[in-house]
């Protein structure tokens, strides 16, 4: 959070409208999400000149209350602590208080009133609860002045910033100083930072302290000593701003480090020095270290935290938070001050682990600016000085490994130009530096640009000067332009083109498309684990129902058919293609299915279809079929993990398994539910181009035969020898009917063929067809050993 | 003679007048022609007369015979034409029953949303792509500008698989990683990459591990942020309506500089303010940005000639935005209900 009034001590703000500045900094990049502002019209400051008892009532009083215009005005009011001179905030008609309360003139048990005398929380500045209630009507100091706005005295005339911005600004925009330099570059206005001055005595610090720095986490460490400080309540103007941008003042000290924080981004730390003794060592926390921290927690450290220790023990937890050992508190005299800039990474990860996330910490986490960590630590002296009655020592303890290359960026304008698309002069872009206080210079058409320190989110490329520059000249006024780039169709490239031609088959042919989670229970990976896979099991799962990355679809599919069951949807047909993956993290493209129901629903004409094996076989043949395989898979009968024993088959491809088909197992679901899986690289392979084929002109002739066969005999195994014998002049093979029963022994059964003989060349003769016939009648009954029915 | 012709004539129309079946007519018609009939007695009486009279009356009778035939046919016709009639109107049913269920399944809400992103990002040039789940720290993170103990890796929790080398990706950005190493020959490159991305999160209405991201990715020597909002314009009214008007805000995204917040105006209130766009106006629709130098430098793309753009989109927020839906978790939880309502064409 951010006081208006408060970046007014570095920037001059006179005639600028607060809703209109957090709009242009919200489109300069640094969102403000909220403005708050306190101002209620027709509050003033009053004096109770007469305060009467009203005859109606036993509470009420009548007030005469002087509001610094010619005549005094009267009040009914209630409150318990109403007296005669007491200094009060005063509604008058017209204000509307917080809930859109709108103080009128009005009559009270008869009697005249002309607005109101107000507690806080009738201003919506203190909670309303019982003991506000009490308290009555707000005592204001007895030298507020009488016809003023009340809440400027309680320091309420403010407007508040609330910013939400990405982590990355945190360094340059949640302290006054920095974020004033934002308001500069709008406003096109310069920044005064404070200046600061303080005297100190010979008394040098580091005959005091010694300063030990044993970590690379620490590149940059100071230290400076105060004495005699007294610890009392802050002045005003502190408490007023501390409270303004949310953070509750506590004494003198502590509330300087906050305010110095706040005001420069630096967070510092103060030990009771008395406490602390006269070493200083910071060092890698040791495994298992223990320390109790200032809100009397203990707290298990590792050697991946920095610690700041006397030489032997903890003493704060560097970045995130003290220790109780070397607390201030009221009784502190001699304070050791630091200001110091920690490894980034190792704060967030320290902060992150004991879930520690403090105003410091937040600051910490992002990287400082060095040049700040010593104007926060003098800024703090001066304050402690001033306003802590300290004595400052001389001189300062130091550790300095630090890296203070300055960021240099150097380019041509037409990069900055060709980069958004706009076009601005030299002289403009100049103008733009100008106002994002860059220092730059210009030689040889190049810009020469040193980034402040300050800006810490600034890497040093073009693009980071760009988006300062994009970012002034606003985004809203780019133009709508569309690359000039070489003409191309886009394409589909690889597997997706395949998921799209399967997926819209499957669609057209009454499917729908579900998506399910990659991520399941290991219980349920183990259904219908048919290739036997190791599935990757999560280390870091969310929860234990999706910790395993599935090694099928078909577990996920039952779970939609179930979901659906539930919710009385009986006809569930369904696919998914999605990625699953091994241990080995292979990743194998499946198209899963699930039928269940209807697959035409026949409704009042009774005509519909049910789903069974042979038709989910035939959704399976049509996609086949579709990607150019026709004739060249089969199903051959498995046992597959979970699936009906009888009803169910693997499905081979070039002799190839590329997929399961079948009943899911009665034990697993009651239901008639069936189910397919075929991997997409299975099924994707080197095809013909298409070519028109003209049927024959000649006639065809059909003949019928059914076979007895045993039972364990199957289709196809016929259907290969009658093909076989029946040669290049059998040109269709169909099955019309399948029949156990009477006439047929019990273990066999009747398979009727309907088969065409045809000749692209000639008209076949009634003798030649019956030869073959005769032929394939002999090849099958003496192979299968069986029968035909009646001939 | 001839009054014996009219009179033959007469009963013959009264006769036929007075049949309705095929049967009768048949019947009548032998009464009238067969060897019975009056007719024929006429016939048969032309040979007692002379040739004078076998010529004026053989043609007049010939002319009955065929006045008679003519009479019987038409009447054969209309018998013929009621039966069918008939037969048609027996056949009338009731066309309000329901129609013969006929079926085409739905797609996934989501691929829906996608095919439709790709049908806009395809007719300007752009490949469709894919990459794996399973993914790299290297892909995911760091060729991203994404370094171990960046701050940004903080806000995606990341489902790690072994060590802090493979993950389940968090972002379809490392598709764009992957495009670029694999181009060897370093061409300009404009592709879309939708897919699944994963975070450690907990699911609720607008929360979700698993979602779908849409990533954009265009390399080539003249690209400019003007571009990529040209491009995103386009994009914005073919999805959401040609009265859509796009625009951008300032953002941060580690692996594009500058980054920007790409939002539409409310195609619900058209700006006026409402639930959808929180009274805004402006709905955002996601994340772009110009390639971080470090970005192509890092892929072989030398950032001093080659420049990109990258843009970002959840599938899911799209389509709840889009289609009204407040749940996530409905596109993984398919009630065939619901998903039926998405088999049908869009309404542009």
């Amino acid at each position: 959070m951010i006081s208006l009034n408060w970046c007014k001590d570095y920037i001059d703000l006179t005639g600028v409208d607060p809703e209109k500045l957090a709009t242009d900094i919200t489109n300069f990049g640094v969102n403000v999400e909220k403005v708050i502002t306190y101002d209620i019209k027709n509050l003033v400051v009053g004096k109770v000149i007469d305060c009467v008892n009203h005859p109606n009532s036993d509470h009420l009083h009548i007030c005469q209350v002087d509001i610094g215009a010619s005549d005094t005005i009267q009040i009914v009011c209630g409150a318990p602590n109403v007296r005669k001179d007491l200094k009060v905030i005063v509604a008058l008609p017209g204000a509307i208080l917080p809930g859109d309360f709108e103080i009128k003139k009005g009559v009270i048990r008869d009697v005249e009133s002309n607005g109101m005398l107000c507690a806080l929380f009738e201003l919506g500045l203190e909670e309303k609860t019982e003991e506000n209630y009490n308290k009555g009507i707000h005592e204001l100091p007895e030298d507020a002045e009488v016809g003023t706005n009340p809440l400027a005295i309680l320091g309420y005339d403010d407007t508040i910033l609330e910013l939400d911005i990405h982590k990355h600004r945190n360094n340059d925009c949640f302290y006054h100083i920095g974020f004033s330099y934002i308001i500069g570059a709008i406003l096109n206005k310069r920044v005064k930072e404070p200046t600061i001055s303080y005297s100190e005595i010979t008394d040098n610090v580091n005959n005091y302290v010694k300063l030990d720095v044993k970590t690379s986490k620490c590149p940059y460490y100071l230290g400076k000593m105060a004495r005699n400080v007294v610890i009392k309540e802050s002045p005003d103007f502190i408490k007023k701003r501390l409270t303004a941008v949310g953070m509750r003042p506590i004494n003198n000290v502590v509330d300087i480090s906050n305010y110095v924080m706040l005001e420069y981004g630096q967070p510092m730390h103060f030990f009771d020095y008395d406490k602390l003794g006269n070493t200083v060592l910071v060092r890698d926390a040791l495994d298992t270290e223990v320390m109790m921290t200032l809100d009397e927690k203990e707290r298990v450290l590792s050697k991946d935290d920095i610690v700041i220790t006397d030489g032997d023990n903890p003493v704060c937890i560097a970045g995130v938070m003290g220790g109780l050992n070397t607390e201030v508190d009221e009784n502190t005299k001699n304070i050791f001050i630091e200001s110091a800039i920690f490894d980034a990474v190792s704060i967030r990860n320290t902060a992150n682990k004991l879930d520690l996330k403090s105003e410091a910490s937040i600051r910490y986490g992002k990287g400082l600016n060095y040049e700040y960590t010593k104007k926060a630590i003098d800024r703090a002296c001066q304050l402690l000085e001033k306003y802590a009655d300290a004595t400052i020592l001389s001189d300062m303890v130091v550790h300095d490994e630090l890296n203070k290359e300055e960021k240099v960026v150097t380019f041509k304008p037409n990069e900055i130009n060709e980069m958004l698309g706009i076009n601005i002069s030299d002289k403009d872009m100049a103008h733009e530096l100008d106002r994002l206080d860059f220092k730059y210079e210009f030689q040889d058409g190049k810009f020469i640009v040193t980034i402040p320190n300050r800006r810490l989110d600034i890497e040093g490329n073009v693009n980071d000067i760009a988006e300062e520059i994009g970012c002034l000249y606003g985004y809203h006024n780019l133009k709508n332009t569309l690359p000039i780039a070489e003409t191309k169709k886009g394409e589909y490239v690889g597997n997706v083109k395949y998921r799209k031609m399967l997926s819209s088959r499957l669609r057209s042919l009454g499917l729908n498309e579900v998506k399910t989670y990659t991520l399941i229970n290991p219980e349920t990976q183990k259904l219908f684990n048919y290739n036997n896979a190791n599935p990757v099991i999560l280390p870091n799962p969310f929860s234990s129902d999706k910790s395993v990355i599935r090694t099928s679809i078909l577990p996920s599919l039952l779970g939609v058919y179930e979901y659906n069951k539930t919710r009385k949807v009986n006809d569930v047909n369904i696919y998914e293609i999605s990625n699953t993956y091994n241990n080995t993290y292979e990743e194998t493209t499946k198209i899963g299915i699930l039928m269940s129901g209807n697959y035409i629903n026949g409704g009042w004409q009774n005509n519909g279809i049910k789903v069974d094996f042979y038709l989910i076989k035939g959704i399976v043949c049509n996609i086949l079929d579709y990607m150019g395989l026709k004739n060249r898979y089969s199903f051959e009968k498995a046992t597959i993990k979970d699936l009906h024993p009888g009803v169910s088959a693997n499905i081979i491809l070039d002799r190839e398994v590329v997929g399961v088909i079948g009943k899911v197992n009665p034990r697993i679901n009651k239901n008639d539910i069936y189910v397919a899986e075929l991997s997409l690289n299975g099924i994707v392979k080197p095809i013909k181009n298409i070519k028109f084929k003209e049927v024959s002109k000649y006639p065809s002739i059909k003949k019928d035969v059914a076979f007895i066969v045993k039972d364990e005999v199957s289709a196809d195994t016929l259907i290969d020898e009658i093909r076989r014998s029946g040669g290049r002049l059998l040109t269709n093979i169909d099955i019309f009917d399948v029949y156990t029963g009477q006439n047929v022994d019990a273990g066999y059964k009747s398979i009727a063929f309907n088969l065409t003989f045809q000749d692209d060349t000639r008209t076949l003769s009634d003798e030649e067809v019956t030869s073959v016939f005769e032929n394939i009648i002999n090849k099958v009954t003496t192979k299968f050993e069986c029968s035909i029915r009646d001939k | 003679m001839e009054e014996k012709i009219i009179s033959i004539l007469n009963h013959a129309k009264e006769l036929v007048a007075g049949v309705s079946k095929e049967a009768d007519l048949m019947n009548v018609k032998s009464e009238l022609l067969g060897k019975k009939s009056e007719t024929n007695d006429l016939l048969t009486s032309l040979k007692d007369m002379s040739i004078e009279d076998k010529k004026v009356y053989g043609s007049k009778i010939n002319d009955l015979k065929n006045e008679l035939n003519n009479l019987i046919d038409n009447k054969l016709n209309e018998i013929k034409e009621a039966e069918f009639n008939g037969k048609l109107s027996k056949e009338s049913i009731d066309v309000t029953l329901p129609a013969t269920e006929v079926t085409c399944g739905a797609p996934n809400i989501l691929e829906h949303v996608i095919e439709e992103v790709e049908n806009v990002m395809m007719s300007m040039g752009y490949d469709v792509v894919e990459g794996p789940e399973i993914e790299l720290d290297k892909y995911n993170f760091e060729l991203l500008n994404l370094p171990k103990g960046h701050p940004a890796r903080d806000a995606q929790d990341t489902f790690y698989i072994k060590d802090d080398e493979v993950l389940l990706r968090s972002q379809t950005s490392s598709v764009q990683a992957r495009v670029m190493l694999a181009n060897e020959d370093k061409t300009p490159i404009r592709i879309i990459c939708p897919g699944k991305t994963y975070r450690r999160d907990a699911d609720d209405a607008t929360h979700s591990h698993q979602f779908m991201q849409i990533e954009g990715l265009l390399v080539d020597k003249h690209v400019s942020l003007s571009d990529l909002k040209g491009t995103f314009e386009v994009l914005a009214k073919e999805l959401f309506g040609s009265d859509t008007v796009s625009r951008f805000r300032p953002s941060y995204y580690p692996f594009t500089e500058p980054s920007v917040e790409m939002d539409i105006s409310c195609f619900n209130c058209k700006g006026s303010g409402c639930n959808i766009c929180k009274n805004s106006g402006w709905i955002t629709i996601g994340g772009a940005g110009i390639v971080h130098p470090d970005v192509l430098a890092g892929c072989g793309y030398d950032p001093k000639i080659w420049h990109g753009f990258a843009f970002g989109f959840g599938a899911e927020r799209m389509a709840m935005l889009k289609y009204g839906i407040n749940d996530i978790r409905t596109f993984y939880y398919t009630d065939l209900r619901e998903l039926k309502t998405f088999d049908r064409r869009e309404n542009k």
